[in-house]
């Protein structure tokens, strides 16, 4: 029997918070996985996005703090303005430096992180957005025998994220929200 | 499971980190090193170079090319009144209380290329309290302090500082703070008269003076718990009774020691009080 992974990673922009709380809604508070959520947001966004998630999930829902340990039961959101990695002892670093793909948080930045610190334990997700941020993360993860999953461009809201990651990733997994969901709740 | 070739870099800038300390005197040691490596990585592939080894031939024969890698390092990404609501509230929560003060002294420690310099010092100018206050910008980065000291910043960003500025609760035109020319803003140097530049590690160098209020922002976050712990004692220390002590919107006090002996003036802005 496969183990069980020690990380989920979402990405997303345009029509990627909706598409997420999709995928999430479902997941008991017990959940065994930490999962860590990467959003472009508009600056009018900022906040609001813990309340929105904190309303619609059984889970714990959290703005990363810096040095916070990584723990299970947890949906944890990258904070406006911040990259978010991931550090050996399985806790947060924050970080101001430039912008990625136009983007702080970008999806790019956690990904690689987070493929570079649990390696083949990494589920990778990416959702609808506008951008191509994320796609070099998800190769970066799938690259270190972990799994990429897409979002299906067909239904997902903006096409461009999930497109340039199966380009990018050709071997990776493309899966409709349901599908997506089933799967995730499959894992504990 | 890590890969091994990533087991192998982590191994490698480990040494480097070592081999830096004995040879130039920096210690990055207590750097959470997952934006080390990260950062390291970038510098490579800048650099256009394949490997540590070949890094370490440059680092250890070229004081110049160190001085690159250092700045690589030490993220110094900054801008003018980055959190609005931080400044404000540092405007109606914090200055009140040193006015009351005949003389003022305040650390910028960490300050960067001095956009938070002069935005604190906008807001003690227009609080009436410029001309009693000294403040000491320091930073490990010698090349940025001399930058600070110019005060020339891109104008690029004019829009979100100008917005910056003005939810900060300004009350002057932004504009007649600064000259404007060719893509880039001068800043009035009477802002800084009663700044003094210091190069500080906080890593390992120690406390210099008694201050009101100690900034520092954005920092810490590139520190593991144990460097965290260092500053915060140091700052401890160079803190009147009643002091201010500001962080990051990010950055947290509560793991630390001397969480206990200091009240939060505004939580969710990360401006903390000692209380005894
Ligand atoms: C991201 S900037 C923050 C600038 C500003 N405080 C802000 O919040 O916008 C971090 C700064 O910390 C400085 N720094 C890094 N390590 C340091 C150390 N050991 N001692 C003092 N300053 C350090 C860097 O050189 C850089 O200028």
């Amino acid at each position: 029997m496969r183990k069980t992974p020690d990380l989920i990673v979402i990405g997303g922009s345009w029509g990627g918070i909706k598409a997420s709380l999709e995928i999430l809604q479902g997941l008991p508070e017990d959940y065994k996985i930490p999962i860590v959520l990467v959003l472009h947001r508009l600056r009018d966004q900022e906040g609001n996005l813990k309340q929105l998630f904190d309303k619609r999930l059984n889970l714990k829902v959290e703005e990363v703090e810096d040095k916070e340990a990584v723990c299970s039961g947890y949906v944890y959101i990258a904070p406006a303005n911040y990259h978010v990695l991931l550090e050996n002892d399985k806790s947060f670093s924050l970080d101001v430096s430039d912008l990625v793909n136009y983007s702080r948080p970008s999806i790019d930045v956690t990904f690689i992180s987070a493929a570079d610190t649990y390696g083949e334990g990494v589920i990778g997700i990416l959702l609808s957005g506008a951008s191509k941020d994320g796609s070099m993360g998800l190769k970066r993860i799938a690259d270190a025998g972990g799994i990429a999953l897409v979002q299906d461009p067909a239904e997902a809201e903006v096409a461009v994220m999930p497109l340039a990651a199966i380009e990018a990733v050709p071997t990776c997994s493309v899966q409709g929200l349901n599908s997506l969901k089933d799967y995730l709740l499959s894992l504990t | 499971m890590k890969h091994s070739m990533d087991v192998q870099f982590e191994q490698e800038v480990e040494q480097l980190i070592k081999d830096i300390r004995q040879h130039y005197g920096y210690d990055f040691n207590g750097y959470a090193r997952a934006s080390v490596y990260r950062r390291v990585k970038r510098f490579l592939a800048n650099n256009h170079l394949q490997t540590i080894p070949e890094l370490r031939e440059q680092v250890f024969s070229d004081s110049f090319f160190f001085e690159g890698f250092l700045q690589e390092i030490t993220v110094n990404v900054t801008e003018m009144f980055r959190d609005p609501a931080f400044f404000l509230s540092l405007r109606q929560n914090v200055l009140p209380m040193l006015s009351t003060y005949p003389f003022i002294k305040i650390w910028d420690a960490g300050c960067s290329t001095g956009e938070e310099l002069f935005s604190l010092a906008i807001l003690l100018k227009e609080e009436g309290l410029l001309d009693r206050t000294k403040i000491y910008a320091t930073d490990i980065n010698q090349k940025v302090l001399k930058q600070a000291k110019e005060g020339i910043f891109s104008a690029s960003n004019i829009a979100s500082y100008t917005s910056g500025y003005y939810a900060s609760g300004g009350k002057q035109e932004f504009a007649s703070y600064y000259v404007s020319n060719y893509g880039s803003l001068k800043f009035d140097s009477s802002l800084i008269k009663n700044v003094v530049f210091y190069p500080h590690n906080l890593a390992t160098d120690s406390t210099f003076n008694e201050f009101h209020l100690i900034l520092c922002r954005n920092v810490l976050i590139y520190f593991n718990r144990e460097l965290q712990e260092r500053v915060f004692t140091l700052f401890d220390d160079s803190l009147v009774d009643l002091g201010y002590l500001a962080l990051g919107k990010k950055e947290t006090l509560a793991m630390s020691g001397i969480f206990s002996r200091y009240a939060f003036v505004d939580k969710e802005n990360r401006i903390h009080r000692k209380t005894g």
